[in-house]
């Protein structure tokens, strides 16, 4: 491996307050009745900040501004207005974008690669492109549709939404989130996970420089508590959540028996399929990025690889020698591959599974790699010899380790691929195009990626089959779930 | 002479394409008829038929589908004095013919509709449709014995999903009456499964079963079943939709909510290049 000199990049951009009190109603408050936690850079297990737990009077006062804000000020606001606030977002999130990526790598662990350019880029996108549905709305497909008898009517707003996103890409999911709901005319209550708040918060102070009126955008920040507080609030509409799909089943629970309009974006464990046509070289990049872009940490991620038989060799061989190249460090380093697991906690669900896999008789199998002695790491591994019953090839494992399987036909590349309760995407690599188109049709798979994996855009559609959740973010399709059609 | 003896209807289920008694042997007493009362086992086994028919009927084109719910309400037209006979409005039966006919004509426009290229910010081809998804378990309304029934399933199967539904409780015999033209149009076995009974009793198994992918919970009248079956289609992540908030009318454009409600959208993506 090549050596190269450290390329740190600069600290200085961001400046992070000690403490961040809640974001009610247009301004940072303390909280109630609830205590504080502590958010740390898990690189280096350094405390970065003193966070605000809200409790259940902090979540009713949030609910209570949004629903003001709803009916006073954004629902009635003309799309027009709405659109000029939201482009106004963009535009904020592209001027202070090295600001967020640097922040969101120092909560969050992720390669500042990884933030710079894909997460910010995404995220003011996002912004952007739902910026424009909001004076759109009725040209969305929806508005001549009946309800309850009533026909022609324009789409409506839900009302207030909350929302409760993971820490994997702690902005990207509230853009995700926001965006359409604002562009509907919603007003949002969001919950960041308590280890990756502080771009949320970061969000909050762009929203007072954007004017936006105050109680369209609230965040509260804590942990399950405060979000099942949030989704369980009788005041609220419409819950949003993407996160595990136990908690995703906790809260479709929750809100049964209401009138709660409800979409999951939740686990996966996808399929990625190499025929023994396909180039090795942009495979083994594919699968790569598909199981190590952003240590795995990935609801999409390509962590079943399937490989057909007559090509196991030398894709493995190719796969091996690319890992070893993988430089696993520093996330601010712009040229670390692979950063720091989020928690301790994930850290130890990873090296539970992974036992779990030697354990069940799959061959375990890292590069050399010197670990940071501070801080959560997990070095890129690959099992192989797993078959479709090892817990490994069931259970999200949701960190940088890779199950491979191999295959003989299409047709059981299909069964292998659908023989799990997710669906969320697939990967299928090979030349052939009849085959591609064939395979696509008979994946079980929300977005499936022919010859390129963990590609994302605001105007595609993202979401799963089965029990990896319902509903879609991105796209004409991503405003559904915001209005009352 | 004497008057010529009727030849009684058994009325029986409708599970794969055939039409078996309920296996517990249970019968419930409706307008001086036995009608099947369906069981944990019919509702599982009605499920079998309704997995083992999707790929075939999600894989049939859009045409030959549609070409389909026409037939059945061709053959629904030719019948429309057995569902007078049994008390049905001769305008519902109207509306309940009109409507398989709407749907029918949904089948190669979905796609169309609710589909399409995504213009993504790179160089991709980057397309969304979508596809059935899959077994769909039905509690049919209770207000309307054949236009509401077939304003729930038609919508369901269109696409390609395959159904398990319960008909109303107390008016089962236009519903099983349907299944019987369902099963000369064509329809493959196992698309449409109908069972008769108590939804307290069956409802809960299909909607905890693992194999099926959404409830639709309209004909659910009592505010705490529906509660508890759509918990207990929480453990599955099935879709569920939630009974309406009011009277339904069934005669209005049902609009395309129903089918969308079971859709999954998905999205391909491929690179460009030369």
């Amino acid at each position: 491996m090549f050596e190269y000199a450290p390329a740190p990049e600069s600290r200085s951009v961001v400046e992070i307050r000690s403490s961040y009190g809640l974001f009610i109603n247009g301004e940072f408050v303390d909280p109630g009745d609830g205590g504080t936690f502590k958010s740390i850079n898990p690189a280096s297990e350094e405390v970065l900040a003193e966070i605000a737990e809200a409790g259940p009077a902090d979540v009713d006062r949030a609910v209570r501004a949004a629903r003001t804000a709803y009916e006073q000020v954004w629902g009635p606001m003309p799309g027009r207005d709405r659109a000029k606030y939201l482009y106004r977002i963009a535009r904020i999130i592209q001027e202070r974008s090295r600001e967020l990526a640097v922040l969101e790598s120092l909560d969050n662990g992720k390669p500042i690669k990884e933030s710079r350019d894909v997460d910010l880029p995404l995220v003011a996108a996002h912004f952007f492109y739902y910026a424009g549905w909001a004076d759109k709305l009725p040209y969305a497909g929806f508005g001549q549709r009946p309800t309850s008898g009533h026909s022609g009517a324009d789409p409506r707003p839900l009302g207030m939404a909350a929302q409760v996103i993971p820490w994997n890409f702690p902005l990207l999911m509230l853009a995700w989130k926001i965006a359409p709901a604002l562009a509907a005319g919603n007003t949002v209550v969001l919950k960041p996970a308590e280890t990756t708040p502080l771009t949320a918060l970061l969000f909050a102070e762009i929203c007072q420089q954007a004017d936006l009126p105050p109680g369209v955008v609230n965040i509260v920040t804590g942990a399950g508590e405060t979000g099942r507080a949030l989704v369980e609030h009788d005041g609220v509409d419409k819950v949003a959540f993407t996160g595990s799909t136990e908690v995703g089943r906790a809260i479709a629970r929750a809100v049964a028996g209401t009138r709660k309009k409800l979409t999951l974006e939740l686990g996966g464990k996808a399929a990625n399929i190499v025929f023994d046509d396909a180039p090795v070289d942009q495979a083994v990049e594919g699968i790569v990025n598909g199981i190590f872009f952003n240590q795995g940490h990935v609801c999409c991620a390509g962590s079943r690889l399937l490989i057909q038989e007559s090509v196991y060799e030398p894709v493995l061989a190719s796969l091996k020698r690319r890992m070893a190249q993988l430089r696993v460090g520093d996330p601010l380093d712009k040229n670390t591959d692979i950063g720091a697991i989020n928690s301790a906690a994930q850290l130890d669900r990873i090296r539970e599974l992974s036992e779990v896999g030697a354990a069940e008789g799959a061959e375990r199998w890292s590069p050399e790699c010197t670990l940071p002695e501070r801080g959560f790491w997990f070095a890129p591994t690959i099992f192989t010899g797993v078959t479709q019953a090892h817990r490994i090839a069931r259970e999200e494992i949701f960190g940088p380790v890779l199950s491979v399987l191999t295959f003989r036909t299409p047709a059981e590349a299909v069964e292998k691929a659908n023989n799990t309760p997710y669906g969320l995407s697939a990967g299928i690599w090979t030349e052939k195009g009849s085959r591609i188109l064939w395979m696509a049709d008979r994946l079980r798979a929300g977005v499936v990626w022919a010859n390129t994996f963990n590609k994302f855009d605001p105007t595609s559609p993202f979401g799963g089959y089965k029990e990896s959740g319902y509903g879609r973010e991105g796209g004409r399709h991503g405003l559904e779930a915001y209005l009352n059609v | 002479m004497s008057e010529r003896v009727a030849v009684r209807k058994t009325y029986k289920l409708f599970i794969g394409g055939k039409f078996p008694r309920s296996e517990s042997g249970r019968s419930y007493l409706v307008e001086q008829t036995n009608v099947a009362l369906a069981s944990r086992k019919d509702a599982r086994d009605a499920v079998v038929a309704a997995r083992a028919a999707v790929k075939g009927w999600s894989g049939a084109t859009a045409y030959n589908r549609g070409q389909i719910l026409y037939r059945v309400a061709e053959m629904l037209e030719g019948r429309r004095d057995q569902f007078t006979a049994l008390g049905v409005p001769a305008d519902e039966v109207d509306a309940a013919i009109d409507r398989w006919v709407w749907y029918a004509g949904w089948s190669d426009k979905l796609a169309q509709v609710y589909g399409g290229a995504n213009p993504v910010a790179g160089p991709y081809f980057n397309l969304s449709a979508p596809e059935p998804t899959g077994v769909v378990a039905v509690v049919a309304p209770a207000d309307s014995a054949l236009l509401g029934l077939v304003s729930v399933v038609a919508p369901a199967i269109v696409s390609g999903n395959t159904v398990v539904v319960l008909a109303a409780e107390e008016r089962p015999l236009a519903a099983i009456t349907l299944a019987e033209v369902l099963a000369t149009s064509d329809l493959p076995g196992g698309v449409v499964n109908l069972l008769t009974g108590r939804a307290a009793e069956v409802a809960p198994w299909l909607a905890s079963h693992a194999d099926v992918n959404a409830l639709d919970l309209t004909g659910v009248t009592d505010a705490d079943l529906a509660k508890s079956l759509e918990e207990a289609a929480a453990g599955t992540l099935k879709r569920v939709l939630r009974p309406p908030a009011g009277p339904v009318d069934w005669t209005a454009d049902p609009g395309t909510g129903r089918m969308t409600a079971l859709l999954e959208t998905k999205t391909v993506w491929h690179p460009k290049g030369s």
